[in-house]
């Protein structure tokens, strides 16, 4: 059995490999299909929904599902970006998102996601939740409001027991981001770092990070998420 | 046909999204051909002595002055328009929303803020002529109908400019990618 295999996305063919995951066969195509809580060299875990696609009318998360021969995948469409962009908007009324006071605008992925759906303001009311900002640990400061609980810290900095740095606390809607106090000590400069890296927001802030890039340089500033991927075209 | 008349002001923001109305730098002599402007801090007219055609509100509200002058807006208005995060979403006013109540708010700007230094009475000002601080602060359209939002801290120049055009020839925005922020 040949491992390439066909697919369409939004009508186009394109040919991938048996064994990858939608959003993977779209991104080596050029086709940017959105997504929050999936980072690259992290087993996906599918809970942002923001990748869903259509396949034969079922939505399913790119992220997650992995290409078959013959898929016909809807993915840019009119319906499904205002799905996006609404999931976009319940993040910015749930949370507490003052984005001109934050270290990550302009570098930030939800943020990026507000302006490529060209989110003028939210369809939802604003709940303005109690949230608290965590700063004892010497290095690495943890805002609450802006978490958008996607596990992306939790799954992705580990020690080399593959033990986690972060895990949730509390439950329902008061479940919050921990850092483990044990592991806290075990943390290094260069974890640190990577902590705020994968995280796609600003809940996650080395300290003295401060706003250490220009306005005009910052990674969205000028060019809109996904944009990379698109100028890539196929094969990348 | 007249020129359409416009309104703006500014509750609980910092002016800066006026500032960023007047940063369309020469386009201005160009606006004033295009618009008549009637209550507005830009030529300090005080009260609405006509119907307008399009109300710019900069700011949330954080006080019940801020309502009363959001709701005669909406009165004279026929268009209004949330200009920057602070009419949209609060703003950092709204930072406050966050589990400060509003006496924690007042003892700490007239008594126990460092800065704080000529206030041996302890006075909290509670003067009857002075506006309610509202528990919390909320965006315009949360209090009334606003009509469009231009987001940003402070919205570009170049977003407020193409917005009030378009809106004035009766068009669909074009707007580039970089003229859209929420700072
Ligand atoms: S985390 Fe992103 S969306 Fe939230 S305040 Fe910061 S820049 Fe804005
Ligand atoms: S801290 Fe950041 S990476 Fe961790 S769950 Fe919250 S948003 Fe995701
Ligand atoms: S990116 Fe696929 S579900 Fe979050």
């Amino acid at each position: 059995m040949s491992n390439t295999i066909k697919i369409t996305i939004d009508g186009v063919a394109v040919e991938t490999t048996r064994g990858k995951t939608i959003f993977e066969a779209a991104r080596e195509n050029g086709i940017f299909i959105p997504t929050l809580c999936n980072v690259d060299n992290v087993k996906p875990k599918g809970s942002c929904r923001i990748c869903s696609v259509y396949i034969s009318g079922r939505l399913m998360t790119a992220c997650t599902t992995q290409v078959e021969d013959g898929m016909e995948i809807e993915n840019d469409t009119a319906k499904l970006n205002d799905m996006r962009k609404a999931i976009v908007e319940l993040l910015f009324v749930e949370g507490n998102h003052f984005c001109p006071g934050c270290e990550r605008s302009g570098s930030c992925e939800l943020q990026a996601l507000g302006y490529r759906f060209l989110m003028m303001v939210p369809r939802f009311s604003f709940l303005f939740q109690t949230r608290d900002i965590e700063a004892t640990n010497p290095k690495l400061m943890k805002d609450n409001n802006r978490c958008i609980m996607c596990k992306r810290c939790i799954r992705g900095i580990k020690d080399e027991d593959g033990k986690s740095f972060f895990a949730f606390a509390r439950r329902g809607h008061k479940v919050v981001i921990n850092l483990d106090r044990k592991q806290a000590a075990k943390l290094t400069d260069d974890l640190a770092r990577q902590a705020m890296e994968i995280c796609p927001v600003g809940a996650l802030i080395l300290k003295g990070k401060g706003f250490d890039v220009p306005i005009g340089r910052r990674k969205y500033d000028t060019k809109p998420i996904g944009s990379d991927v698109e100028a890539k075209g196929g094969n990348c | 046909m007249s020129k359409p008349i416009v309104a703006t002001t500014s509750l609980a923001g910092c002016f800066g999204c006026h500032m960023s109305l007047l940063d369309i730098d020469e386009r201005i002599l160009k606006l004033v051909e295009l618009v008549e402007f009637n209550k507005s801090p830009v030529n300090d007219i005080k009260t609405f002595t006509k119907q307008c055609d399009v109300g710019i509100i900069e700011g949330g509200c954080c006080n019940s002055e801020n309502i009363h002058v959001l709701k005669d807006f909406r009165k004279n208005c026929k268009i209004l328009i949330s200009l920057g995060e602070c009419a949209i979403m609060g703003g950092l006013p709204a930072m406050r929303n966050n589990n400060a109540p509003v006496s924690e708010c007042l003892e700490e700007a007239y008594l126990n803020c460092p800065s704080v230094q000529a206030n041996d009475e302890r006075i909290i000002p509670n003067d009857d002529e002075l506006p309610m601080i509202l528990d919390k602060v909320y965006p315009c359209h949360e209090i009334v109908k606003i009509d469009y939002f231009l987001p940003g801290c402070a919205p570009r120049a170049d977003l407020i400019w193409e917005a009030l055009v378009a809106l004035i020839e009766g068009r669909e925005m074009d707007l580039p990618y970089e003229v859209v922020k929420f700072d």
